[in-house]
């Protein structure tokens, strides 16, 4: 069977740029050193001493001063494009533009559209789209089970034939054991990783955030974090008893960070994701009911927050993914309860936690551009890397940049983003995706030699 | 004070101030003529999206005695069940210029939101489970009058904590009024970590002998269904408050409307420990006190002439 899941995006014109005296880090490749960077025709053509490199007549030179910092760019197994049936959110333009404003050059979209994504000729379709339309590299997880009902398996083995990386049925968990066994023991046939939103329904029915001391003085149905990490225990067993590869999404609180740990240790195939906001955020943060603040899992206890923080830096969890979810204005501009859930992320993760985490000391900035990229081994994808001879996936980034975040408008369709207004510092200035530039920020103007 | 949206917001001084304005109206409830011009020209928009008989009369009546306008907006039977946001209807009925909005909605934080898409001076009725504001004021002010002071008394509370606006406020007012305040009820309905509010919780009745005060709530039969108790028998036989438990010294307070045989007995709702006809007495003299906060001195220029302007105010209105 031939799998064509190599991600897609639009063709664009490859850049020629010479990149003088940058900081080029590569924590995988074990770079962290000032370099002239030349990119011709997309492809990085070469690493030198700064100084040592000369510009083409008229090629671009963007100065990096020693101060600049160029990275692989990043990769996020985890975003909501909302194509088909919610563009009013967002689309694979939109959607990508966003992603490429953060720095990433490649995203994995998720299947509860509308309709839901559980069809080879929806699949074929929408690839079609993002050659067409997507700025970055996309790639796409169809739904485990039909419409996201959790009744009936998709046509997965013809689903990944069309390109399918994986399955999920997120914002929803295949709440019946029965059924997720089946789908682990298709995968035998059809490969593609398993990907689970976790949350047991009978648990977190009716809740709108965590259950704690703010939603018992609030007055708001809580979710307790039992309801994840019960569930991530149960599918981790699931996965060693089928030796099946599992990832999960969006870990919340301490004790799933602690089931994932433990099924590490037994050798099960399973990994896991952290967001930006579960990272930086807590149940405090929902006190004034901020729609922007509601999310699916809701935002924890400290204890759980610093757990994350712990998982992150260990290696437990394997990588940062944003959850990025769009929701247009007037759908979350209602009292806190019926609200959708879910915040935008893709143009504020590295900004935000390189101020809270690497400023703050938490977490070195190795470690944080590492756990953006990992995302793409996680699928069996080629992760971005700065190699010479390989067209150019980095990403440009002015460390010392202070912005406010949703000052100046969103690349999304979307504001609902949990970090809005807030003071950061660091700031991609341009992505390059495949060779061509996909984001380039209003502060980097083009200057030829 | 713009908004009464939370106890939460208040304090100790603000709440004696709205129950000593409650105080000087109750003089006037027992006058052959009822009303005070302290609110003439204004308007009062009742806007309710639960159903609720007492607390909306009570808004009603209020406002008149204060010779507002009243507007009374149900979303039953309107623009709202075609599919209109809160923020469009609050939008469309602020084109009628009210001057305050009294709300009540099944959404935790509704009116805070609303207090930030208009001018009007809006007025917590119930926010879903999270306040009741003007019932803790009424409650408080009840107390006041049975008692005098309540400072350093022990009020337990007893019944469906979780879906309870009224517990969430009244652990609150009790407590910045000197209170020690106790919940009592089944494990399934008392909201874990609820004592971080600075109240206790006990699941038996036990203890109940020592306290002062026993504030049995509604328990809602729509509860069964869930399965928050195993029947409104088990529950009864477990949390009712009745003779046998109820001390002659205690004072008995409930929010209405009472499920007799469930959550109280007969015997002790008609008994003289009973304060709850008291209670919705304080209804109307308290929802005065906080509309009269809220609006009459809003005319006036600066903060700091509204206190003292407040108590002639009332005076100079009254007919002769």
């Amino acid at each position: 069977m031939s799998h064509p899941q190599e991600l897609v995006c639009a063709p664009r014109a490859p850049a020629d740029v010479l990149i003088a005296d940058v900081r080029v880090l590569d924590p995988a490749a074990g770079i962290d050193a000032r370099r002239d960077v030349l990119i011709t025709q997309g492809v990085l053509a070469e690493l030198a001493e700064p100084g040592s490199l000369a510009p083409a007549e008229g090629m671009e030179v963007i100065k990096g001063g020693g101060r600049l910092l160029l990275v692989p760019a990043f990769f996020d197994p985890h975003v909501h494009l909302r194509t088909p049936g919610q563009e009013h959110k967002e689309d694979l333009e939109s959607g990508t533009r966003a992603a490429a404003a953060g720095g990433y050059a490649g995203v994995i979209a998720m299947p509860n559209t509308d309709p839901v994504l559980d069809s080879a000729p929806l699949l074929r379709s929408l690839r079609d789209a993002a050659a067409r339309q997507a700025r970055i590299a996309v790639g796409f997880l169809p739904a485990i089970t039909r419409g996201l009902e959790g009744g009936q398996l998709s046509e997965m083995a013809e689903l990944r034939s069309e390109g399918a990386i994986g399955f999920t049925d997120d914002g929803r968990p295949v709440a019946s054991a029965g059924m997720l066994r089946k789908a682990l023991q298709y995968q035998r046939l059809c490969g593609g990783v398993i990907v689970l939103h976790e949350e047991d329904p009978t648990l977190s029915r009716g809740g709108s955030m965590n259950e704690g001391p703010v939603s018992a003085a609030l007055g708001i149905a809580g979710i307790p974090t039992v309801s994840e990490s019960t569930m991530v225990a149960r599918d981790a067993a699931l996965a060693g008893y089928e030796d099946a590869r599992v990832h999960f999404q969006h870990l919340s609180c301490a004790e799933s960070v602690r089931a994932l740990a433990e099924a590490k240790a037994r050798g099960w195939r399973v990994t896991g994701e952290v967001t930006p906001h579960h990272l930086l955020l807590t149940e405090e943060d929902v006190r004034a009911m901020d729609t922007s603040m509601k999310m699916n899992p809701p935002l924890a206890g400290e204890h759980d927050r610093a757990a994350l923080v712990e998982g992150l830096r260990s290696g437990v969890i394997d990588c940062i993914a944003t959850d990025h979810a769009p929701h247009a204005r007037d759908e979350k501009e209602v009292p806190f309860e019926q609200a959708p859930m879910g915040t935008t992320g893709l143009e504020t993760a590295f900004a935000a936690l390189h101020t809270e985490l690497v400023l703050g000391g938490v977490i070195p900035l190795e470690l944080l551009v590492s756990r953006l990229g990992t995302g793409a081994e996680l699928f069996g994808l080629p992760a971005p890397a700065i190699r010479v001879g390989e067209p150019a996936e980095v990403a440009l980034i002015d460390l010392e940049a202070r912005w406010v975040a949703g000052e100046h408008g969103w690349e999304s369709r979307s504001a609902n983003c949990c970090f809005a207004g807030r003071a950061l510092r660091g700031r991609v200035l341009a992505t390059l995706c495949r060779g061509a530039i996909a984001h380039r920020d209003r502060a980097l103007a083009p200057v030829a030699a | 004070m713009k908004h009464l949206l939370s106890i939460e917001e208040l304090d100790r001084a603000a709440i004696e101030r709205i129950v000593s304005q409650a105080e000087r109206f109750a003089e006037v409830s027992d006058r052959e003529i009822k009303t005070v011009p302290a609110l003439r020209g204004r308007m009062v928009l009742n806007l309710f999206y639960e159903a609720s008989t007492r607390t909306r009369s009570s808004f009603e009546l209020a406002a008149k005695r204060l010779s507002a306008d009243v507007v009374n907006f149900s979303a039953g039977g309107s623009s709202v069940e075609k599919g209109e946001s809160l923020k469009d209807t609050v939008l469309t009925l602020s084109a009628h210029k009210p001057d305050a909005i009294v709300l009540r909605t099944p959404w935790a934080g509704a009116s805070e939101l609303v207090s930030r898409w208009c001018s009007a001076a809006i007025v917590n009725a119930g926010d879903g489970k999270h306040e009741h504001p003007t019932q803790a004021l009424l409650d408080v002010y009840t107390l006041r009058r049975r008692l005098g002071s309540f400072d350093g008394a022990s009020i337990w509370i007893v019944g469906d904590v979780a879906h309870s606006r009224v517990a969430r406020s009244n652990v609150l007012a009790f407590q910045r009024m000197g209170a020690k305040v106790t919940l009592a009820g089944p494990p399934t309905l008392i909201p874990r970590d609820i004592e971080s509010l600075g109240c206790e919780v006990r699941y038996d009745l036990t203890e109940l002998p020592s306290a002062d005060i026993v504030y049995a709530l509604r328990m809602q039969r729509e509860r069964m269904t869930e399965t928050w108790v195993p029947s409104m028998r088990e529950y009864a036989g477990w949390y009712q408050i009745n003779g046998a438990r109820l001390g002659a010294g205690q004072v008995l307070m409930h929010p209405g409307p009472v499920n007799r045989g469930v959550e109280l007995s007969g015997e002790v709702v008609d008994s003289p420990q009973a304060v709850i006809t008291a209670q919705v007495e304080a209804g109307v003299v308290v929802r005065m006190a906080v509309l009269y906060e809220v609006l009459a001195h809003s005319r006036e220029n600066g903060q700091s002439a509204r206190e003292q302007a407040a108590p002639e105010a009332v005076h100079q209105g009254q007919p002769a």
